[in-house]
């Protein structure tokens, strides 16, 4: 579409100096960029070093060392699989064979119709309740194969595709 | 018009606690039958999760656990009938009877969590009618020496794992001259099998809010920030929600509560790093820096966030202060054995029947802790292997598990007991599988700064691969304890010189089951 790229420049800046002004401004920064656009758009970043007088190599560096943050949109959902102790008392270890082969991708790759992305987490929070996995916002607790086939399925229907 | 309650915290909503809830305020507008639906946090049994309680004549009475098909025959019972003791309701199969008499509830002895699961967490007049923010009125009455006094006197040592004085820590900031002090609450929450802060956090974010406030009336500090992982999306959202509602109630800000003390509270957070939850990676992570690992000294309560002074304690070790400085130091040290004064919520996660939060003091052995609460594991298999104290912590066996949950009886037998978590594994475990994922996980979240954490946690997944397919084994055995030796010796900080811990308790067990299989332990449960 035309003219996203300065809709979405202007977006980003209005973030930037919504944020920079806080002390450590960098995460809270990445965190809304990655809230409003899914991941932080390349061109983000030497905005956010000219507001912080930071290098892009450096911004980069912070954006990197942090599983959380991503710099592609890869697919329309994010499937984490806890693989954390008290979840693999559970069959955590079960699961994620079985995520993998039905989904035909390893960690941190996409389905082909880049519906969804497959990615490990250590640990929800959730353990008295495991196997635990995330779509989202969303934690599912006590997901055995069959649950996970169901909420994979409920993905895949109710895909919105925005143009 | 009946009151009941259905917990909003991350483990009822995992279990379709959301759709219970929408079935039960759809068919109550169907029936005609009015209730008021509060969203409480979790009372920490989360083997009945989602817990539906309804208050009555006689105290609260509970159901669970509540699946969404389960709500038609709840209305058909008339569950919601305030008179207690109704027949049909009784007869309910997922009928509990009073909560508070629930055994797993009642032989706790709950002071953090006194208000888990009974108020509203977000609604601070709530909290305010179950003795909220006395602590923070009577901190208000007293100097800020007398503050520190009061936690040294406690006996409180810091929850987050190292199990350091509490008050020691709140001297060394009072102490120092500088204009600018930071509090700094650590809800990185990372062990696994642990989620006593995030259940504090979700039912009773008022407490933190006013533990971290009156710490920084103990030390002078107008700042604070709680770094929470970002994997606890329903712990933010509460906080949030809280923070806003205290400072309009002049909990927070300026001239709080009519005083001239001003103090700012923000939520920051954290993006996936383990070692985040190391209070020097933490620290660097808020300033907005790649969480590398600093030397110390110098101590962050010297120069700590920004350079300044700066407090940094756990969720829980904030969240006792209250109740200490509004019941007296010595109330909570009375609780407790040794060096281990007050409460622990312990954190019974993994392969278990009655898994959940138990509180209570220091002092009970792990077996009794199993035997009263745990009920065995979920798989009906018999336990096996018991990891305590979160990744770096050692595997037990059941030899091991009368020990005293207690800091210094479980260092006397090369344990930890860290944040209190407890994983159970049936004996369908595969013990050198255990010790080579911790091993890959030190490989994942090591920051990197130091060769032993990061290049020797990759050479000990390789090594433990040959040991499990049996090459060259006594050799390889030698090799990975030379390896762990050096990771212990040579770490910059707990993630290198602690992974050793549960792979060698875990190898330990793996070769002695191996040289006498008849030795596997069959404890039946
Ligand atoms: C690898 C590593 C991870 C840690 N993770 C946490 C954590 O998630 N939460 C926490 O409170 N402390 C954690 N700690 C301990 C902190 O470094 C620090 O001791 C603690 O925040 C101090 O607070 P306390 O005295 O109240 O326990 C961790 C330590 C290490 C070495
Ligand atoms: S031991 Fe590991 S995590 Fe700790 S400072 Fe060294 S490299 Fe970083
Ligand atoms: S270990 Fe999976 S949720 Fe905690």
């Amino acid at each position: 579409m035309n003219g996203t790229s300065v809709t979405n420049e202007q977006q980003i800046q209005a973030i930037i100096d919504q944020l920079k002004h806080k002390p450590g401004a960098l995460l809270p920064i990445l965190h809304q960029l990655q809230n409003t656009f899914e991941y932080i758009p390349a061109n983000a970043i030497a905005l956010i070093g000219r507001a912080l007088h930071q290098t892009s190599a450096e911004i980069h560096g912070v954006i990197s060392f942090y599983r959380h943050f991503h710099t592609s949109k890869d697919s329309t959902h994010r499937v984490e699989i806890c693989r954390a102790e008290a979840c693999q008392a559970r069959g955590a270890r079960a699961l994620e064979s079985h995520a993998k082969k039905t989904l035909g991708v390893d960690y941190h790759q996409s389905t082909a119709d880049r519906n969804i992305t497959l990615d490990p987490v250590y640990c929800l929070g959730n353990c008295s309740c495991g196997p635990t996995i995330r779509v989202g916002e969303h934690i599912y607790g006590r997901v055995d194969t069959e649950k996970f086939d169901s909420i994979i399925r409920q993905l895949t229907t109710t895909t919105v595709h925005i143009q | 018009m009946t009151t009941v309650y259905l917990p909003r915290d991350t483990t009822t909503l995992s279990l379709e606690g959301e759709q219970v809830a929408t079935k039960l305020l759809a068919q109550a507008a169907s029936d005609d039958i009015e209730i008021q639906l509060i969203r409480n946090g979790s009372r920490g049994m989360f083997y009945l999760e989602p817990l539906l309680e309804v208050q009555t004549n006689r105290g609260r009475i509970a159901f669970g656990p509540v699946r969404p098909e389960d709500v038609a025959s709840l209305f058909a019972a008339d569950f919601c009938n305030p008179t207690f003791d109704t027949q049909s309701v009784t007869a309910h199969p997922l009928y509990l009877g009073l909560t508070e008499e629930i055994p797993y509830l009642k032989n706790q002895q709950r002071l953090s969590f006194s208000r888990a699961g009974i108020i509203d967490p977000t609604d601070i007049d709530d909290y305010i009618a179950h003795r909220g923010f006395i602590g923070l009125a009577k901190s208000l009455q007293m100097n800020a020496q007398e503050i520190v006094d009061e936690v040294k006197a406690s006996g409180l040592r810091g929850r987050g794992g190292a199990a350091f004085p509490t008050g020691i820590k709140w001297q060394t900031v009072l102490d120092c001259p500088a204009q600018q002090k930071y509090i700094v609450c650590n809800a990185d929450e990372g062990d696994s099998g642990t989620f006593a802060d995030r259940l504090l956090m979700e039912a009773d974010p008022y407490s933190l809010i006013e533990g971290i406030t009156i710490a920084a009336l103990a030390v002078g500090a107008n700042q604070g920030f709680i770094y929470l992982r970002s994997e606890y999306p329903q712990a933010e959202l509460i906080l949030n929600e809280a923070i806003s509602h205290a400072y309009a109630g002049n909990f927070l800000g300026d001239n709080l509560c009519g005083s001239p003390f001003k103090f700012d509270l923000e939520v920051r957070m954290g993006a996936g790093a383990y070692i985040c939850g190391e209070e020097t990676s933490l620290l660097e992570s808020l300033e907005g820096k790649r969480g590398l690992v600093r030397a110390k000294p110098p101590l962050p309560a010297i120069e700590g966030l920004f350079g300044q002074p700066t407090v940094v304690n756990n969720v829980l070790s904030f969240a006792a202060v209250p109740h200490i400085i509004a019941d007296g130091a010595e109330l909570y040290a009375n609780y407790g054995q040794g060096r281990s004064r007050g409460t622990l919520p312990f954190q019974i996660a993994g392969n278990v029947n009655q898994g959940g939060l138990v509180e209570l003091a220091f002092g009970t052995t792990l077996n009794e802790l199993l035997d009263q609460f745990a009920q065995g594991t979920a798989s009906k298999r018999p336990m096996h292997s018991i990891q305590v104290g979160g990744p770096l912590g050692a595997y037990l066996t059941p030899a091991q598990w009368d020990t005293a949950l207690d800091y210094e009886e479980f260092a006397a037998i090369g344990a930890v007991l860290g944040h209190g978590g407890i994983v159970i594994f049936d004996d369908t475990v595969d013990l050198a599988e255990q010790a080579r994922f911790s091993m890959e996980f030190c490989v994942e979240e090591s920051c990197g700064k130091c060769t032993p954490c990061r290049i020797g946690s990759v050479r000990g997944t390789e090594v433990i691969d040959k040991i499990r397919n049996g090459e060259n084994l006594e050799s390889n055995l030698e090799l990975l304890d030379d390896l762990c030796e050096t990771m212990i010796d040579m770490s910059l900080c707990a993630m290198g010189g602690m992974t050793p811990i549960p792979v060698q308790s875990a190898m330990k067990a793996y070769r002695a089951e191996q040289l006498d299989p008849a030795a596997k332990p069959a404890e039946v449960c």
